[in-house]
This record gives structure tokens, sequence and C-alpha cells, in this order.
């Protein structure tokens, strides 16, 4: 069942693909902004690129999680979805998987991005994929969670940031810290205590998500 | 059945303050050991116990019938809150080295513990209606988000007319300021959404799991802001604050309680009037208006 979500989430989000291209346009225009609310100075700007990598994420993603739901809107599909004799949760950790993989696609597409502009590059590929990863997951459990609701009411484009943003305040600053971590040298090792909050947090909201998501559906 | 729960609040609340705050008065102004030989610990268990007991009773006795109660309790809160006041400014003395800075703590400690009581109750409401469905739980837990965001609000204020003349600065970022600006802001999110959803049952629903998802963030919140830095001076309890201090903290501790325990009863009627209100039936149509409608 999960599975057949899953790959129903990922066909969508490719043949919708020039959607993702739009948001990644996005996130590079905001990386490109974020430098003009700093100055040209080199060295500042490669301190503060971990925290821009993320807030450029962080608000493509609201763009990306909005739209999620979007298909299940029309024609009321949403409701036939759930007529099915699946689990809802079935329903709901497909999309948040698909948001997944695309908000870490996306994460790693606007690394290039910020090695360019802010000459933040790094040797530990691995790593920083591990940890875009790692908060990419805590941003989409929630994110499509408050998807499902905020898809529903007017202005759906300023709920789901105010619901959301407080509540990813710790993947963020862990992201942030993290990946700071791993740009600029880690010589005490800190970057692995940061990973284990961000894993604490995505198994927290990975589960608790899926639990209510059901409350959040039902008729 | 009800009635007898209010009076059980009552007695409790009366323990509550007679063992918080009164023996404490006879102990320091009258010298009179009122302590009926309970020792401290004791007391202050069931002034602590008594207390939250005696609110969340009061919100589960409360059917909203009855306008009065609320209205006592916050008379009461007030006259606690002058009594503190008048402890607070003219009666405790100075700090020893924030001077007369320090006697916001008697308004700021106080609002902190209610503010996260409040955000608590709206917890524990919220769950109490994912298994009950019933919609009176709603109408609390809405009440208790807005007293909550009142109280995490003027929480934030006070902390920053503190800290402006004691650390130099109005915001800092520590783990406890910063994790109540995230839970102000993750709870007026939530007021937020239940103006965007028309459908009742949806927006108790979708509220409960919203409020849900955010409490169990302020722990994690307030760990992660503690790793990335810290500069708050240490909790207060009663062995790191020196007695004279305790009368003018407790008194006002009862006296917020009491207002926040009536606020929330005030503001849960009037959304269960609301809903109420929204849930009816629309009214039948007379024969006239048939008439024209056919």
């Amino acid at each position: 069942m999960l599975i057949a979500a899953l790959r129903k989430e990922l066909l969508l989000q490719w043949r919708s693909r020039a959607q993702f291209m739009a948001v990644f346009v996005f996130g590079a225009a905001a990386l490109l902004l974020f430098s003009f609310a700093v100055g040209p100075v080199a060295e500042m700007l490669r301190q503060f690129s971990a925290g821009f990598l993320w807030l450029g994420l962080l608000l493509s993603s609201t763009l990306t999680l909005a739209e999620s739901f979007h298909a299940e809107m029309e024609n009321r599909a949403l409701e036939g979805l759930l007529l099915l004799p699946a689990n809802p949760r079935a329903l709901y950790y497909g999309k948040a998987i698909a948001n997944w993989l695309q908000l870490t696609l996306l994460g790693i597409a606007l690394v290039p991005v910020m090695v360019i502009l802010y000459d933040a590059g790094t040797t530990r590929v691995g790593s920083l994929i591990v940890v875009i990863a790692l908060g990419t997951a805590g941003l989409s459990a929630p994110g499509t969670l408050y998807a499902a609701m905020t898809a529903q009411v007017r202005s759906k484009q300023t709920l789901l940031p105010l619901l959301l943003f407080p509540l990813i305040v710790p993947a963020l600053l862990a992201s942030v810290k993290a990946t700071s971590l791993i740009i600029l040298g880690d010589p005490m090792n800190q970057s692995s205590a940061w990973i284990i909050l961000l894993v604490a947090f995505d198994a927290i909201y990975w589960s608790l998500c899926g639990l209510l998501f059901g409350r959040v559906v039902e008729e | 059945m009800k009635r007898n729960l209010f009076w059980l609040a009552i007695a409790l609340l009366a323990a509550a303050v007679y063992f918080g705050l009164l023996v404490t008065i006879g102990d320091q102004y009258l010298h009179a050991d009122l302590s009926l030989g309970l020792p401290v610990v004791a007391r202050t268990l069931v002034a602590f116990l008594g207390g939250l007991a005696a609110i969340v009773i009061l919100l589960i006795a409360d059917d909203f019938s009855n306008l009065s109660r609320p209205k006592a309790l916050g008379i009461a809160g007030v006259v606690f809150l002058l009594i503190g006041s008048y402890f607070g400014l003219f009666v405790a003395p100075p700090e020893q080295f924030m001077g007369e800075t320090q006697r916001i703590m008697y308004v700021h400690v106080p609002t902190a513990w209610f503010a996260l009581v409040a955000m608590t109750l709206a917890f524990a409401a919220a769950v109490v209606f994912l298994f009950g469905g019933d919609h009176d739980w709603d109408a609390r837990m809405e009440a208790s988000i807005e007293v909550g965001v009142v109280l995490a609000f003027l929480l934030c204020c006070q902390g920053a007319i503190w800290a402006k003349p004691t650390w130099g600065v109005w915001w800092d970022w520590d783990p406890r300021l910063t994790t109540t600006a995230v839970l102000l802001f993750a709870f007026l999110g939530i007021l937020a959404l239940r103006k965007f959803v028309d459908d009742p049952h949806r927006r108790a629903m979708w509220s409960a799991v919203a409020t849900i998802i955010a409490y169990v963030d302020v722990p994690i919140v307030y760990f992660s802001v503690k790793w990335w830095n810290s500069l708050h001076q240490q909790q207060s309890n009663p062995n790191t604050v020196s007695k004279p201090f305790w009368i003018p903290l407790r008194a006002n501790a009862f006296g917020i309680l009491l207002l926040m325990t009536a606020f929330i009863m005030l503001r849960a009627r009037i959304s269960a009037l609301r809903l109420k209100h929204e849930l009816a039936p629309p009214p039948p149509l007379d024969d006239a208006e048939l008439g024209e409608a056919i």
C-alpha cells in the first residue's frame, strides 16, 4: 500500500518536474539575495553560508509542501483515496517520503550554488548529504501533515509557513549548526551531537505525524 | 455532582493558599506557627498540587452555565495580585545585586509558570478532545491557547524590560526566552488556523492535532537552544529564593492562577456558545417564507 502511494507521488512529481525547476530557481535566487543582506565580504558570507542554504531551502520547501496536496483537492480526489480499503497512514507516509526525496534533491541541487556564491566548499560531501537528508526529513514530516490541513482552507500560502516555521526551529538550528561545522571545519567533532538531535527530531515527528494524520483527513 | 466538584476545587484552593501563603505570612509577620505541624516539603507540595488540581477540577466541573463563578475567581485573583504587588513593591527588601529592578521577578516568574500551565491545559484538552470528541473540550482548548498566548506575550515583554537594565540588551538568545518566543508563534499559528476553517468539527480536530504537535516541540526547542547558547540565570525555586521574597511571589502566583482560570472559563464559555450557534440547525421557515420560496 505504501509502495503504491509512494509510486503515485513520485510519478506525479516526475510529471510536474517543471515545478521542481521553478522552485530550484526560487531557492537559488534567494541565496543570491541573502548575500546582498550581508554585503560583498567573502569571509562573512562563508561564515553564514550554512544558515543561508537552510533558509533558502526552508523558503523553497513551503512552495513544494503547499502544493503537495494540490492534486488531491481537485474533484475531491482525497475523499476518493480515503474510500479505498487502505490505511490513510500509507497515504501520508507515501506523500511525506516523496516530499522528503524532493526536498533532499533540492537541497543537494542548492549546494553548488552556495559553494559558488559564498566560496563555501567542503570535501566532506557524504556528511553534508546526510545532514541535508536528515534536515529535510524534519521539514517534510510536519510539513506534509500541515499541508493536508492548509490545502483545504483559504489562504493556504500564508497559513502553512505560519504553522510550520515555529515548529521546525530545532531541526533548522541543528541542520544549520551541523552544516556550518562541516563547511568551516569541526575540530571538536561537535557535528555528531547535532546529527543526533536531528535524528531524534525526525523520529519523533515521523511517528507522531503519522499517528495523527488519520484525524486530519477524516470526515 | 458538578456542584460538589466546584466546592472540592475551592477547598483545594483554600488549602493551597493556607499552606502556600498564610503560613509564610504568619511565620514572618505575625510570629505565629500556623503550619499545623506539616514539614516545609509537605506544605509546598500541598500548595503546588492543590493549586494545579483545583484548576483542572474547575475546568472539568464548568458546564458554562454559571457566570458568577469565573467572575468571583477573577476578583479573587485581582485581590491576590494587589496583595502580592503591595508586598513586592513596598515590603520585600531590594535584592542585593540587581536592586529595585529585581522586583519585576514577582510578576515575571509566576507569569512564566502559568504560561506553561495554560499551554499544558491546552495540550490536555486537545488529547481529551481527540479521544472523546466532546466539543466542550475544544472550547476549553481554544480558551487555554488564547490565555497561554497572552501570558507568553506578557512574559516576553516583562523579560525584555528586566533584561535591558540587567544584561544591557532587550533580547537574548537564551533557551527559555527563545522557547517562549517559539511557543508564542506556534500557538499564534494555531489560533490563525482556527480563524480560517469554517467547519466546526474540522476546526476542532485540526487545532487539536496542531496543539499536540506544537506542545511536543517545546522540550526539543528548549534543549536545542540550550546547546546553541546560554546565559539566563538559574531557574528559581523556594530554595534559591530567600524567605522575604516568598510572600509576593506566592501571592502573585495565586493571583495569576485564579485570573488565568477565570479567563479560561469565561473564554471557553464564549467559544462554547459560538459553537452551539454554529452547530444549531437553521431555523424552520414559517408559512409565509415557504410560500415565497415556492
